[in-house]
């Protein structure tokens, strides 16, 4: 045992470790070169990240490979296979929203089931003013005529990026004041019901004004424009190595990707920065005991608030992020499963560890893109065959189409929700506090076992 | 003439006699509210419009619907009430969201339906005297209660009972929350695996789907109906007799007694020889047979369930039970009919009343609205005595 963990030590630091890293990420990068479509390739490179973090060496030399893989890696390989682009924007996107969620369920302890809801005003915010939708209110959904203006330009994007902040933290203050009172179980079912308000208004809001276009959703949605001359240069750089020029829409992927990991790390800084505030102990001492908090002088519902609107806020821009990079956006695409989706990337990785949301939100994603999506391809390919289960001689051709795994994320988020509740619920990456405090429990059940 | 004695008639008769006053309560406050604002409106823009789609006044109109939305109403309140007793229950002993209650609703309701649907497919219910139809519904809805109660037992035992004594309340809520996407597509998986399609629809058999005129009314120029269809006093009848059982199990019985004392203070009841841990696998049990009857009800009421079928009737009886007061039985029962009404009377008329901008289609929500205005104003409940948190 000692000999073991003598031997990862070694593996994990000094020399070693730094050759062990750029091994991995410098295999996997060719790997995911030369074969652009294997799913395994593209498992393992995903993995590089893990060893990256993993390895104990100087945060210099982490951070430098990170920005590496991130700024010049990714986008070349995302541009040979731009299906691993958008694994990687959808990894970002709710890397983002898990962190979000992260400071109100994590930080402060408050479990929020409706907060896709944040998301869905940054995005209708964005969806309503960046489209033609001002100029299309009069007139019931379906049967706006062609032609009409568009009511804001483009760029206004980067304004509505701060907009949506200030939305949706207004509407998080807008709830929580009457909700935060609660308590936690009260608070998670009223938020539940709010999220659902939201779909249910974007749903119906299509008259008797016309403002979110009912089921059918808003579309085009205005994108900021890409100057020419950076396409030409994006392609006078990497076309050599990507083996083609890119178009408009390929660099589009790149740009939103980049501007997502943009807020990730913004709001890794001011999460990490509020966790170690007077902010983030209130936020500590809410969660452990709201009663001692109380008693300590902690002012309750304006902490719990400030938690709310924090996290409402980084929803708010992701949506504003979102309904520009789709140009389309319908109210199903706000629905509880999304809430319950962001609520486990946090729960599997690790409430109120950063590291640990990021790693949720990138298992869970790829799971869910990449091994359910496998099964499903697998699967029919396996109906399209002829082959057969030998001993119960069950052919697959019979197999009932109903039965796509792509569709069976509930199953998937329950099943994770139930194992680490049970089993882990620290999460994969429990948090410091966490970490401290289960080995100080390990130590006093060892005590008391050994006083009976 | 021993058991006769044993027998509590009081607490038989108890309930039957609440469920009446609050039915009858809650119907006169919200016509009276319908009526009045019926004529407040008469002589606006709304009663004009009125006028111009149904060619009658405002007035004549509200009183037209009523009748019929009163005893739907009724007959959707009972659903809840009988869902909303499973939240409560379990609230009441362990202090505990039981976020999967509405997928072992939906577990009743399947279990249920597919019997049905496979008598139907053997020929079993064609040319079958009504007696026997009513045999057979009575059958799937023990089905569907059998099925409910193992499928609440099982998620006790795998899913809450590990996670009991955790710090965190919101560790076992989290659990249940899970369990509810589980078994939601649970369900789904097994219907489209076995069946190829994961909706299902109730089968028609029997004179479910008759309607018993008791005469009609004349107003002035407009008559209005008044009957009520036979699934609908099923429904009640149905609901009214488990309701009436609960809480002659709870109120009136030694393992009633248990439960009540488990409720008070787990620990006590333990050191006065109650087995716990039985205990709260009955109540979930009791909560799971309740709502698995509620969802095969629910089925021959609304005819077509799918494994999202819980969702919303669960959220509503959770809203229910939260404004009858959480752990109050009574509550639940008073809770469960209010909020069938309300939504039933808001879902008829607020279409009418505001122009046709905001109508039934908001009527899902509408439950919400009131949880969020009962918690903000009467946490304890209309009938709830003001519970502090045990630590």
């Amino acid at each position: 045992m000692s000999n073991l963990s003598q031997f990862l030590k070694k593996l994990t630091t000094g020399k070693i470790a730094i050759f062990l890293t750029l091994a991995h990420v410098l295999s996997a990068t060719l790997w995911v070169y030369y074969a652009p479509l294997s799913r395994v390739a593209f498992f393992y490179f995903i993995t590089a990240f893990f060893t990256l973090y993993a390895m104990s060496t100087s945060k210099l030399f982490k951070f430098s490979v990170a920005m590496v893989i991130a700024l010049v890696v990714v986008p070349i390989i995302g541009i040979r296979n731009i299906f691993y682009l958008e694994i990687i924007f959808q990894m970002s996107v709710f890397s983002a929203l898990a962190l979000g969620l992260n400071i109100v369920v994590g930080f402060a302890g408050l479990l929020d089931l409706g907060y896709v809801a944040f998301y869905a005003v940054g995005a209708y915010l964005w969806a309503f003013f960046g489209s033609q939708q001002y100029y299309v209110m009069p007139y019931p959904a379906g049967t706006a005529p062609a032609g009409l203006p568009f009511l804001l330009p483009g760029n206004a994007f980067f304004l509505f990026l701060f907009l949506g902040i200030i939305a949706a933290a207004i509407t998080g203050i807008i709830l929580g004041l009457p909700v935060l009172r609660l308590r936690g179980d009260y608070l998670a079912i009223v938020t539940l019901g709010f999220g659902e308000v939201i779909r249910v208004l974007a749903n119906n809001m299509d008259k008797p004004v016309n403002i979110t276009n009912g089921p059918q959703g808003i579309t085009p949605i205005q994108r900021p424009t890409i100057p020419q001359f950076a396409i030409d240069s994006f392609n006078a750089i990497f076309g050599g190595i990507t083996g083609k020029q890119a178009t408009l829409a390929e660099i589009y992927n790149v740009f939103f990707y980049l501007l997502a990991l943009l807020v990730i790390i913004i709001i890794i800084l001011v999460a990490n920065r509020l966790n170690d505030s007077k902010i983030g102990r209130a936020w500590a001492a809410i969660r452990d005991d709201e009663t001692a908090a109380i008693a300590m002088g902690i002012p309750l519902v304006k902490m719990k608030l400030t938690a709310f609107a924090i996290g409402a806020s980084f929803a708010g821009v992701m949506g504003v992020l979102l309904a520009s990079f789709r140009t389309f956006i319908s109210p199903e695409t706000f629905n509880f499963m999304q809430s319950i989706g962001v609520l486990t990337m946090v729960i599997l990785g690790g409430a109120g560890s950063i590291q640990g949301v990021i790693l949720g939100a990138v298992v869970v994603v790829l799971l869910n893109l990449q091994v359910l999506q496998g099964l499903s391809l697998y699967l029919s390919q396996l109906r399209q065959s002829d082959a057969v289960i030998p001993i119960i001689n069950f052919a697959w051709k019979d197999l009932s189409n109903q039965l796509d795994p792509s569709k069976y994320q509930k199953l998937l988020f329950g099943f994770l929700l139930i194992v680490m509740m049970i089993f882990r619920p620290g999460g994969l990456i429990p948090m410091e506090r966490k970490k401290r405090e289960l080995l100080l429990e390990e130590s006093e059940e060892t005590k008391s076992g050994a006083s009976q | 003439m021993k058991l006769l004695r044993s027998f509590n008639f009081k607490e038989l008769l108890r309930p039957i006699g609440q469920m009446i006053m609050f039915s009858l309560g809650t119907s006169v406050v919200l016509s009276l509210i319908i009526i009045v604002s019926a004529l407040l409106l008469e002589n606006t823009a709304v009663g004009v419009e009125t006028f111009e789609n149904y060619k009658m006044s405002l007035f004549n109109f509200a009183l037209f619907n009523l009748p019929q939305v009163i005893l739907d109403g009724l007959t959707i309140g009972f659903v809840y009430a009988a869902i909303a007793l499973g939240y409560t229950m379990v609230y009441g002993v362990l202090e505990f969201i039981n976020f999967a209650h509405s997928e072992i609703f939906a577990t009743g309701a399947f279990v249920g339906v597919e019997l049905l649907i496979y008598l139907k497919e053997t020929g079993k219910l064609t040319d079958i005297s009504t007696a026997t139809a009513y045999l057979i519904l009575a059958g799937a809805i023990l089905a569907g209660m059998i099925g409910a109660g193992f499928m609440a037992w099982l998620v006790e035992r795998v899913a809450y009972r590990p996670l009991r004594g955790s710090k965190s309340r919101l560790v076992p809520l989290i659990s249940a929350i899970g369990v509810s996407f589980l078994l939601q597509d649970t369900i789904r998986l097994t219907e489209s695996l076995t069946t190829g399609e994961f909706h299902r629809i109730f089968p028609s058999f029997g004179n479910f789907s008759d309607r018993i005129n008791f005469g009609q009314i004349n107003l002035g120029t407009t008559q209005i109906m008044l009957g009520i269809s036979i699934k609908s006093i099923i429904v009640i009848i149905a609901a009214v007799a488990m309701l009436v059982a609960l809480n002659y199990l709870v109120n009136a019985t030694r393992v009633g007694k248990a439960i009540r004392a488990v409720a008070q203070d787990r620990t006590t009841a333990a050191l006065m020889g109650i087995n716990v841990n039985a205990i709260i696998s009955l109540t979930f049990i009791v909560g799971g047979v309740l709502g698995g009857a509620a969802g095969v009800l629910f089925a021959l009421k609304f005819t077509r369930i799918d494994p999202f079928v819980g969702f919303f009737p669960g959220m509503k009886a959770f809203t229910a039970a939260v404004m009858g007061g959480i752990g109050n039985l009574t509550g639940a029962l008073l809770g469960g009919i209010v909020l069938g009404m309300l939504e039933t009377f808001a879902g008829s008329y607020m279409g009418v009343f505001t122009m046709g901008a905001a109508g039934s289609e908001y009527k899902d929500i509408f439950a919400f609205g009131i949880l969020i205005l009962v918690l903000i104003f009467r946490p304890q409940g209309l009938m709830g005595e003001n519970v502090t948190q045990k630590a």
